[in-house]
């Protein structure tokens, strides 16, 4: 493993998910506490007019951050910034992105996002790696 | 009305970092690394104990502020905002308090949309902050007529 302050601009780290199951929301409404039935009963998601059950964006945002986790010795997350763009649905795949795109002092850059298969931005924001 | 709460904050609540609820969490979002998880990879860290994901902070409970209702239903998240000063400690006291910072209002697709902003304080025994946590809700003109507000 690189370490991350030895990553130039324009690199980036990079994940895929397993395709979103019903039981990945059901986990994180209970550990959560986010117990919004839009995210786990079929029913409640077509009342509320979605074809079906959504990802919380939460869940999507917690996912993104474990791009950085291995490097907690280095540094650690100083600001993380989320706009939610798009819905996860079930059985999407998500690929989790954060690219370096500045270095200023102590502080690393990054644009982070998460697309599904149809390449679209589901969230999409920025995290400020702090070094020690 | 929701700009007359603007301002307005919650009372403090203790919580506790708690390591079975930092374990669970990290296990939902994927994250199992050994740095939230295994009391030895933390003992070993420079923190001298396991951490807590950035996103934990939505387990924490901070209150409710006196007055502000808000639908059950129908709200969106727009966007969520952390700020931290350093990662939070398992079992360490966290004392939370929420804060209306904003609300607004803009004309959109379906009707005039809410645009609420709340954020959270996460400060430590010493009132040293710990962390902010900002949420945006987005709340629809049908949801805010059904409400009378």
């Amino acid at each position: 493993m690189t370490a991350l302050n030895e990553i130039v601009k324009g690199e980036s780290l990079e994940a895929t998910l397993k395709p979103v199951s019903r039981m990945d929301l059901i986990k994180y409404s209970g550990s959560s506490g986010d117990f919004n039935p839009i995210h786990t009963i079929d029913d409640e998601a077509k009342k509320a007019g979605l074809p079906g059950i959504i990802a919380h964006g939460m869940w999507t945002m917690g996912n993104l951050s474990k791009l950085f986790t291995p490097y907690y010795a280095e540094g650690f997350i100083k600001d993380y910034n989320i706009r939610f763009s798009g819905m996860v649905f079930l059985e999407d795949v998500l690929t989790l992105k954060a690219e370096l795109v500045d270095k200023i002092e102590q502080s690393l850059i990054f644009d982070v996002k998460a697309i599904n298969q149809h390449q679209k931005d589901v969230v999409k924001g920025k995290v400020i790696f702090e070094l020690y | 009305m929701y700009k007359e709460y603007i301002g307005h904050t919650s009372k403090k609540v203790a919580n506790v970092v708690e390591r079975e609820l930092v374990r669970r969490f990290a296990e939902s979002i994927g994250d199992n690394h050994p740095i939230y998880i295994d009391e030895e990879t933390g003992k070993q860290s420079r923190y001298g104990a396991n951490i807590a994901p950035p996103t934990f902070p939505r387990v924490f409970r901070s209150g409710s502020i006196e007055g502000l209702k808000l639908p059950l239903k129908g709200l969106i998240h727009g966007e969520q905002i952390y700020h931290y000063e350093r990662p939070l400690i398992v079992g360490e006291e966290v004392f939370c308090y929420s804060k209306i910072e904003d609300y607004y209002e803009k004309e959109g697709s379906t009707g005039k949309m809410g645009f609420l902003k709340m954020k959270r304080y996460g400060e430590d025994s010493n009132g040293q902050i710990i962390f902010t946590e900002e949420s945006i809700t987005i709340i629809t003109e049908t949801v805010r007529r059904s409400l009378n507000v």
